[in-house]
């Protein structure tokens, strides 16, 4: 595979690549960008709600001649933007970017079991994110029927919906390559001595994602089948019988039911915010051991916990459909199951917060990012429960609260920590750090934003403000007391994109300085930052495959003369 | 470098990779078949009446494609123990059969797909022939590519014999696993569709 390279040239070394470090950079970019196109997408629509039926500045051009973005294109751009965030942006870099660079380096690997497959599935990534937008230019504009693509709806919605089902099925073909590969890659690559509890945090997370990613995707696969043959071939799987579309009954069999749609969609979506959150617990981990200089507080407790988390996510998706009358007996199982899983979510938080307690903590741009991680974690997490619970959920369901709540995980959650996790893997990959004081100024400002665009949502949602509004609730009266909101949320939206800018600069400007030469800046213990050079030699990784003595998190030995041991030292 | 356990298997866990790769893949195809399986229950709850399958589908056509998947796999199985035995020949012989039931599985399963459209029976029709074509359907599919590694094992890829013949047997095997399942699919899909 990668012992005859005597010609490589520049396609083969960087587009062609089948080495998982180019591939995992690959993803990062490539997600990167996404986000950003996801963030866009996401300001036009704070203007139209801060200032409805206005006309767009600067871009509205693209919008037509009369500059305003109509209820149909929001809701394009409102389907976009989630699709987009999730399953191009967060996804991909959590796990395709960071599982593929790091857990090879951090297991003691030369490369992924597959580095073939490791390539295809990021191109074929690549071709469904260039089919998502496709979706633009069609007849009728990009899919607008939610992110959720809730039938009838969806069945009936112009043809980019079908372009979004095919972007899908993509998407879903390339996580299972990436999933399979992971999985096999931890359970057969690690190196000698790396037994399983010897495995750093982030292995862990990123297995079981790879272990939620393979099971829960097929079942939304399978949906999207049986939605494209709806639109398609003319199937009635969602379409009741005697349903009424814009005044006429439609002419299909009927029989079919939008729940199954929503059953599948949450058996896969449900796991999905896991498939979001374990590679950030992860990230937070590493960074967290690393600068604090002591162990992390419950390794095991984080595992089980994890594993647990991850075995449970299978079985709370109807917690998503209480108002779908689907009946008490299963609403009351599926609270039942959404608070134990609370449970796990609890431990890992207070692990991760009592491995704070002690240390002498570093309190540098990762770290800044990791502790901001906590807390905003945390109320995204507590602000769920009242969801999982069906009567709260009745006044609160389709709210902004939702909206609130899940971007609290996903937003200054998930995303600072992926954050965290650049700044802290940017010297491994680059053989460069990323300036201090650039980092420091996009955090304290995108915490401050962050907060200011989903904060506010919580007030709006418990008012009982909708979500999916063109006009941001403006005909609603029981609106009328927060709306003005709205234009807080958005300033601080846009803002938050401008505070983006310390971050692309930092990048940029680092890249154009000289390596540092440095191979181990923060004074990590695991594999991937004492075993090889930064960025790693190419091919293989390792000029001599490690051996495991100990664990990954022994910072500060007692009657050690350095405050970290290798993983790779005896004794 | 190459990369460990491709073909001799890891003594902890006393798989090769490609065999855990397969097995792996197996386990979301389940859920893959499974999200459809349980769609067919809860469509079929759904609503008072449901045709018996046998209104529509053709009971004998499907058990001669039933005996023919069956027995598919146990030629499978034989060209791979032939390969184990160090018998090419034999293997060639076994693998050939395997393609030609293969490919005599999709022939029937094209006269009976055409029959259906020839009655005006159309996936639009109503739900059972919906999810009747379907799931067939994404069965035929995977079929289709069986067929296609199969080929290319038995005719281009088998030069692999020559110069790495564990592995190729270990690629051998691997397909099979992938066959037994499809095979598998359609067990469950026989008696689901045209009997129940």
């Amino acid at each position: 595979m990668s012992d005859n390279h005597t010609k490589e040239t520049f396609f083969t070394k960087y587009i062609w690549s089948i080495d998982h470090k180019v591939i995992g950079i690959q993803y990062g970019i490539t997600a990167l960008l996404w986000l950003l196109v996801g963030f866009g997408l996401m300001m036009v629509m704070r203007y139209q709600l801060a200032y409805p039926d206005t006309q767009i500045p600067f871009i509205g051009w693209i919008f037509g001649e009369d500059k305003l973005l109509l209820p149909e294109k929001y809701n394009s751009l409102g389907a976009m933007h989630g699709t987009i965030m999730i399953f191009l942006g967060v996804v991909p870099l959590a796990f395709g970017a960071f599982g593929n660079y790091l857990v090879p380096l951090q297991i003691g690997a030369i490369d992924m079991a597959f580095p073939r497959l490791n390539a295809a599935s990021y191109w074929t990534y690549f071709l469904g994110s260039i089919i998502m937008v496709v979706g633009f230019f069609v007849p009728g504009g990009a899919a607008n029927s939610g992110w959720t693509s809730y039938p009838p709806l969806a069945d009936v919605a112009t043809a980019g919906q079908t372009v979004w089902l095919l972007g899908m099925v993509m998407l879903i073909t390339s996580s299972l390559l990436g999933s399979v590969n992971i999985m096999v890659t931890v359970i057969q690559l690690r190196a000698e001595g790396m037994t399983w509890f010897r495995l750093p945090i982030f292995v862990w997370t990123q297995f079981i994602t790879a272990f939620l990613l393979l099971l829960a995707f097929p079942p939304l696969e399978a949906a999207g089948i049986l939605q494209l043959m709806d639109r398609l071939a003319g199937t009635s799987f969602f379409l009741p019988t005697g349903l009424v579309v814009s005044g006429e009954v439609l002419t299909n069999a009927g029989g079919g039911s939008p729940l199954l749609w929503q059953h599948l969609f949450w058996f896969l979506a449900h796991p999905e915010v896991y498939v979001l959150i374990l590679p950030a617990f992860g990230i937070i981990s590493e960074i967290i051991a690393n600068n604090t200089r002591k162990p992390l507080s419950g390794y095991k407790s984080l595992v089980y916990a994890m594993t647990f988390l991850g075995f449970m996510s299978f079985v709370v998706w109807a917690h998503h459909m209480y108002l779908t009358g689907m009946g008490t007996t299963m609403g009351a199982f599926f609270q039942t199951t959404t608070m134990i899983i609370s449970i796990p979510s609890v431990v890992i938080l207070t692990a991760l917060l009592l491995s704070l307690w002690g240390g002498s903590i570093r309190f540098n741009t990762p770290m800044l990012f990791a502790l901001a991680f906590l807390p905003m974690f945390g109320i995204g997490g507590l602000t769920g429960l009242p969801l999982g619970l069906a009567a709260a959920d009745i006044h609160l369901h389709d709210t902004y609260y939702v909206i609130g709540h899940f971007h609290y995980v996903v937003a200054p959650g998930t995303l600072f920590a992926l954050f965290a996790g650049v700044y802290f893997w940017f010297p491994k990959v680059t053989g460069k750090s990323l300036n201090e004081s650039l980092g420091k100024l996009h955090f304290y400002f995108s915490f401050i934003f962050m907060n200011g665009v989903f904060m506010p949502m919580f007030i709006q949602g418990l008012a009982g403000v909708s979500r999916r509004l063109a006009d941001g609730g403006q005909a609603y009266a029981h609106a009328a007391d927060v709306i003005y909101l709205n234009e807080i949320m958005s300033w601080s939206a846009w803002l938050l994109g401008m505070a983006q800018l310390f971050f692309i600069a930092n990048v940029v400007l680092t890249l154009f300085k000289a390596r540092t030469g440095e191979i181990n800046p923060w004074n990590a213990t695991t594999i991937d930052w004492t075993e090889t050079t930064s960025p790693p030699l190419g091919h293989g990784n390792f000029e001599k495959i490690p051996v495991v003595y100990r664990g990954p998190y022994e910072y500060s030995v007692p009657g050690s003369k350095i405050d970290f041991t290798p993983q790779t030292e005896k004794g | 470098m190459e990369i460990p356990y491709g073909v001799k298997e890891r003594p902890d866990t006393g798989l090769n990779n490609a065999k855990l790769g397969i097995w792996l893949f197996l386990a979301s195809e389940v859920m893959l078949f499974g999200g459809l399986f349980s769609a067919y229950i809860f469509l079929r709850t759904g609503v008072d009446d449901w045709p018996m399958g046998s209104k529509y589908l053709d009971v004998k056509m499907a058990t001669l494609n039933t005996l023919f998947l069956i027995t598919s796999s146990v030629t499978m199985v034989m060209s791979w123990a032939s390969l184990k035995l160090n018998d090419f020949k034999k293997f060639k012989l076994y693998a050939g059969s395997t393609l030609l039931l293969a490919c005599g599985f999709l022939v029937i399963k094209y006269f009976e797909y055409s029959s259906k459209f020839s009655y005006s029976y159309y996936p639009s029709t109503d739900n059972f022939l919906g999810i009747y074509f379907t799931m067939t359907g994404l069965h035929v599919i995977h079929v289709i590519g069986g067929i296609a590694v199969i080929a290319f094992l038995l005719f281009p890829g088998a030069k692999m014999w020559e110069t790495d013949p564990e592995r190729f047997t270990s690629r051998i095997e691997v397909t099979g696993l992938y066959w037994h399942f499809v095979d598998l699919v359609w067990i469950f899909l026989f008696p689901v569709l045209y009997l129940l």
